[in-house]
């Protein structure tokens, strides 16, 4: 029966990590596997870059959000990556927020807070199409997680853009992408150049700097509960770990009487 | 040697086994038990209640799917009280569980990562049962309410996925649900009437989530059978040879409470390492997508819990001869009693049977693994063939290995068993 437990945790641990990837560099069409990077957010201690994660705010606000959107957050869960009250207040204010209707039945514009969700590019799916050619760029606010191996994902496709091969037929208004299913993309490299933009903080905003913090921020924007979680997870486990020990003794303890 | 082959001596053998306890004599127990014999019944069931004394650690995954199934029922009671059950509102509010509600991040975490935990519960209470032939005879009504409840949680796990309304909930959906129109004639009927509409929407949407709320406590009342059936028969051993007498027996406490205990704790650890640190390994990332009728996903993949039986359904070219092959997969384990003509029932044994069962094993697990892959180019043929040996050992291994088999001798008894191996 030992056989058949080894058997059965091959069984457990075959459907998840086996094929993972569909990666596969012959097919001329199919995506590459992503590019793959050490995160700080990674691992069972994982914690935020929460520097970097500000400064990838800094990128999304001042290019991304020029197309998407982030409206699973509130500017107040901003606070989970380092930004202070004042600075949450700050950045809320500068947005415009559709609110209503008053008392007279209006509706009304009045300057962001804290709680309300953040403010998107476009009114709505229609609207964000007929800006770009017929295509739709997806919110953001869960982009890590609904991408396979998610991070490393969203960063090669900031940094991998290339030019198409001899022979690759390129749909007008598309780009070559190695690393994007179909390898033709509508989105145009978004970050362009060094120095494409100044953080607050002093950073030199290299291509491969930006595209490394605004990952950071992504994966605070899907999972703003990892650093909670990961901190639970290895006191349960300790938890248990013991408590798993001190068991099996009182187990052992008493059957030692079955004779 | 006595006949270890007679059911109904079996039984009486069993039913004979008294352990001694001494009861609670006190004057209010002796009065609630006159009136409800519920102090009376848990005092039989823990203390004079045989149970063989040579279980091993397999036999912990009943109860564990018995936690399993409770963790699920008081995670999701809790987040039924925050989810929506609407089309325009059901991904949302599932987000809003996420971010918004205090711990929900960690109470729906618990529920989708359970959901998967519970499967590996059952699949190794099967996998055991299937190994030491606990499925025959006198435990065939045993066996058989257990096929019940693991057809009634497939069947409420599927429901449970298609209510955060992703990607997958979506198209899952759409794909499970249109099997039914293979039926002949009356199909599309039922697939309409299944729909509350001409599509997956709204109303199927609200359904589901109706029938995956009352579904676990069905669930629940059916496990109460299961454990009367057990009570009724007895427990199956490793060495597959019945109890006997007092020599052979233990009660379940302190016994079994303490090795049960033992048995929930490292579940909860690997059940921990999936929903601190991966908690979304088990799950397909389409599924963070919000359901889009227009957009169908580029692979539709099930749960890694339906993927072997996935793969049987596509690996035959018809439509009704797969949905066939694919429950009937399930329907031929009904038959298991019958179909295992093996004198030993323990595979312990069973050196001939040992092979072919470890082979079946394998190819249950190679049979997921082709459920995720693409239904192309080898993966059909291998799907075929791994379908072919996923029948053949059912109804041909099981009836005919005796006729070639050499078993190994088994022990006296249980007891005799217990000290081999101590």
């Amino acid at each position: 029966m030992r056989l058949l437990s080894f058997l059965f945790l091959l069984l457990v641990f075959n459907f998840n990590f086996a094929l993972a990837s569909s990666g596969n560099a012959t097919n001329p069409t199919s995506a590459l596997h992503p590019k793959q990077q050490k995160w700080q957010f990674d691992g069972i201690f994982g914690k935020f870059d929460k520097a970097s994660a500000q400064r990838g705010y800094q990128v999304y606000k001042e290019v991304c959000s020029a197309c998407h959107g982030l409206k699973l957050l509130s500017y107040r869960n901003l606070a989970t990556i380092g930004f202070s009250e004042p600075e949450i207040k700050q950045i809320a204010s500068e947005y415009l927020i559709t609110d209503g209707p008053n008392d007279d039945g209006e509706m009304f514009e009045r300057a962001g807070l804290p709680s309300d969700k953040m403010a998107g590019p476009y009114p709505n799916e229609q609207a964000a199409r007929s800006a770009n050619g017929g295509a739709y760029p997806p919110d953001l606010s869960l982009i890590v997680k609904a991408r396979h191996d998610g991070a490393n994902y969203v960063y090669s496709l900031l940094t991998g853009y290339q030019q198409a091969p001899d022979g690759f037929e390129l749909a007008s208004g598309k780009n070559y992408h190695p690393y994007f299913e179909g390898r033709q993309i509508s989105m145009p490299p978004p970050l362009v150049e060094d120095g494409q933009l100044e953080y607050k903080d002093g950073t030199y905003a290299t291509k491969e700097q930006m595209a490394i913090d605004v990952v950071n921020f992504l994966q605070f924007a899907a999972e703003p509960e990892t650093e909670h979680r990961k901190k639970m997870g290895v006191r349960t486990m300790l938890f248990l770990l013991i408590l798993f020990v001190l068991l099996l003794i009182a187990k052992k303890a008493v059957w030692r009487n079955v004779k | 040697m006595t006949n270890h082959n007679d059911p109904n001596q079996e039984l009486q053998d069993f039913h004979k086994i008294h352990l001694d306890s001494e009861p609670n004599q006190s004057k209010a127990t002796a009065w609630l038990n006159s009136r409800l014999p519920i102090l009376s019944t848990l005092e039989n069931t823990l203390k004079k209640h045989p149970y063989p004394k040579n279980l091993s650690y397999w036999w912990n995954f009943g109860s564990i799917a018995g936690i399993a199934l409770l963790v699920q029922i008081l995670s999701g009671l809790f987040l039924a009280m925050h989810y929506v059950p609407n089309t325009k509102l059901a991904f949302e509010s599932v987000e809003h569980i996420m971010r918004d509600v205090n711990y929900g991040w960690l109470i729906r975490y618990i529920h989708a990562v359970g959901a998967s935990m519970f499967f590996v519960a059952l699949y190794a209470h099967i996998t055991r049962g299937l190994y030491y032939g606990s499925y025959r005879a006198p435990r065939e009504v045993l066996w058989w309410v257990g096929i019940i409840i693991f057809l009634l949680t497939m069947a409420t796990a599927f429901m449970g996925y298609v209510l955060p309304w992703g990607q997958m909930s979506f198209w899952g959906a759409t794909v499970i649900t249109n099997l039914f129109s293979a039926i002949p004639v009356v199909g599309q009927s039922i697939v309409t009437w299944l729909w509350g509409g001409y599509s997956v929407d709204n109303p199927t949407l609200n359904r589901f989530f109706v029938l995956h709320f009352l579904m676990p406590f069905v669930i629940v009342g059916i496990v109460l059978l299961h454990l009367v059936a057990l009570h009724q028969t007895g427990s199956n051993n490793p060495s597959g040879v019945p109890m006997k007498s007092k020599s052979d027996a233990i009660p379940f406490h302190p016994y079994f409470t303490i090795k049960d205990l033992v048995g929930f704790v490292a579940f909860f650890l690997v059940f921990g390492y999936f929903l601190f640190f991966y908690p979304n390994a088990l799950g397909h990332p389409d599924n963070y997508i919000p359901a889009n009728p227009m957009v169908t996903p580029a692979h539709i993949v099930p749960e890694w819990y339906f993927l072997p039986f996935y793969a049987i359904l596509r690996a035959v070219p018809d439509k009704l001869g797969g949905v066939l092959m694919m429950f009937g997969a399930i329907a031929l384990l009904f038959f298991l009693p019958y179909l295992d003509k093996s004198p030993v029932r323990s595979g312990a044994y069973r050196p001939l049977f040992k092979k072919f069962f470890y082979l079946f094993i394998l190819n249950f697990i190679f049979l997921g693994w082709l459920g995720k892959a693409p239904a192309e180019g080898w993966y059909i043929l291998a799907s075929r063939l791994s379908t072919l040996y996923y029948y053949a050992y059912f109804l041909l291994v099981l009836p005919m290995l005796p006729k070639f088999e050499k078993t190994l001798p088994l022990p006296q008894s249980i007891d005799q068993h217990y000290k081999q191996n101590h």
